[in-house]
């Protein structure tokens, strides 16, 4: 297995295991996205490898273990991840928190889109605080952006960026 | 090697294929129940991944067990045996009481009522989704676990399974904003039907009459209408009633009797389905 392929598995298993971890009550609102994340990096870091096929495929996922309507997220990361993906080399160079507001965005948009099917189901979230998972998000993602390209670069040698 | 050029179809026209395969998935998931074939399949990949996350707080529980001491031991054990003793008793006057039931049923050629089949299941801890009430259960349709199958715990009803996969199925909790509950009121046999919410706490009678005999405290129990929860169970206490002159209903807010959140086994009930006895532990 290339190790690439073995390294973005194992930190989108990691990703789901994060977004699934039980959070006391309070919290459980500001949970970041942590899948989309890791996703958004590695079409950012291989879109050779990693496209709008293989996130659709995780957005199933997200909907099982969501227990949502079956592509409901899958919908939402798709747009994403095709965004990025024609975007990646001028997300690429631009600075981490260009990024950051780059990725906010991106995470409102998903968000939005999972809304307004959950909107169509007739139970909407009932909080404003429903878009904090966001901004965490987008907070989060420097850290998350330096920890993948370290381990990358460790496990991955042969990657040109 | 990587390739300089991407291969196969464009991008964009991958991007339009998924998302209308996303929209159609999601209609028939929503129209039809054909697609937990989809849902099961994908399941026995996440259930690995729940399972580990689980693992701590059943590793907790356990060396909680192992590690109690004798006197913790002793004194748990007399004081359950004190409970069985009581309820022992209770159950003498209830067997007596059930065959009488049946007999008068007889008597009056009523149908009579076909017992309920019980087995236990253990909560898997993983956040499902922090604004709905949904849950995971470690019981799936190996267990002959079905879709719309009631959970209750020792207080009262929890829910109902929506998904059933082979190992785990995901339950709906009573307070979840898309469920609703057939009610009737204990003292008083009114009917009513109790919304979730979407919040843990309470659940909403909605439509009852200003003048309807209703009280703080009442107990609600399922009334079995619907045909999806047994009869006779209890759901709800009222905790607020409120009779405004400019609202056509009177706002009833009731609080679950069920330790939704707190619960760490709860029961799934087979009812009206004789055809699995024997395979299932009878209670």
């Amino acid at each position: 297995m290339n190790p690439n392929t073995r390294l973005s598995t194992l930190t989108i298993i990691a990703a789901f295991i994060l977004s699934m971890m039980p959070l006391p009550d309070w919290a459980q609102a500001f949970r970041p996205d942590w899948v989309t994340l890791v996703l958004i990096y590695w079409v950012m870091a291989l879109p050779a490898n990693i496209g709008v096929t293989i996130a659709w495929c995780v957005g199933l996922m997200l909907d099982v273990s969501h227990g949502a309507l079956l592509g409901q997220h899958a919908l939402g990361l798709v747009l994403v991840i095709y965004v990025v993906h024609s975007q990646h080399q001028r997300l690429r160079v631009a600075s981490l928190v260009q990024q950051a507001i780059v990725i906010f965005i991106l995470l409102l948009m998903k968000q939005a889109i999972v809304l307004w099917v959950s909107g169509i189901m007739g139970h909407p979230p009932d909080s404003w605080l429903y878009f904090m998972s966001s901004l965490t998000g987008a907070l989060f993602w420097p850290w998350i952006y330096i920890i993948l390209r370290d381990l990358r670069r460790k496990f991955a040698h042969k990657s040109h960026y | 090697m990587q390739s300089l050029f991407l291969q196969g179809p464009s991008v964009i026209f991958r991007t339009v294929i998924l998302v209308i395969a996303s929209i159609g998935l999601m209609t028939l998931d929503h129209r039809s129940g054909q697609m937990e074939i989809v849902r099961n399949t994908l399941s026995y990949v996440l259930y690995p991944l729940q399972y580990t996350i689980d693992l701590p707080i059943r590793l907790y529980h356990w060396t909680d067990e192992t590690l109690s001491t004798h006197e913790t031991l002793l004194s748990e054990n007399s004081r359950l045996e004190d409970l069985y003793l009581e309820n022992r008793v209770r159950l003498q006057k209830l067997d007596i009481l059930e065959k009488e039931n049946t007999r008068l049923r007889k008597l009056l050629r009523a149908t009579p009522k076909i017992g309920e089949q019980v087995l236990i299941a253990e909560i898997i801890n993983v956040d499902v989704d922090p604004y709905r009430q949904l849950t995971v259960i470690n019981k799936g349709s190996n267990d002959k676990v079905y879709i719309s199958q009631p959970i209750i715990d020792a207080q009262g009803v929890i829910g109902q399974t929506i998904h059933v996969s082979a190992t785990s199925s995901t339950v709906m909790l009573i307070t979840d904003a898309s469920h609703a509950l057939p009610v009737q009121i204990d003292r008083t046999s009114l009917r009513a039907v109790a919304f979730g919410t979407g919040k843990i706490d309470y659940l909403d009678l909605r439509h009852i009459p200003h003048n309807a005999d209703i009280r703080e405290g009442d107990t609600l129990i399922t009334s079995g209408l619907g045909g999806r929860f047994p009869a006779n169970y209890p759901v709800a206490v009222i905790t607020s009633i409120e009779r405004s002159p400019d609202e056509a209903f009177v706002t009833v807010t009731a609080e679950p009797l069920a330790l939704l959140d707190r619960s760490r086994e709860v029961l799934l009930v087979w009812h009206n389905q004789p055809q699995i006895k024997g395979d299932v532990d009878e209670p």
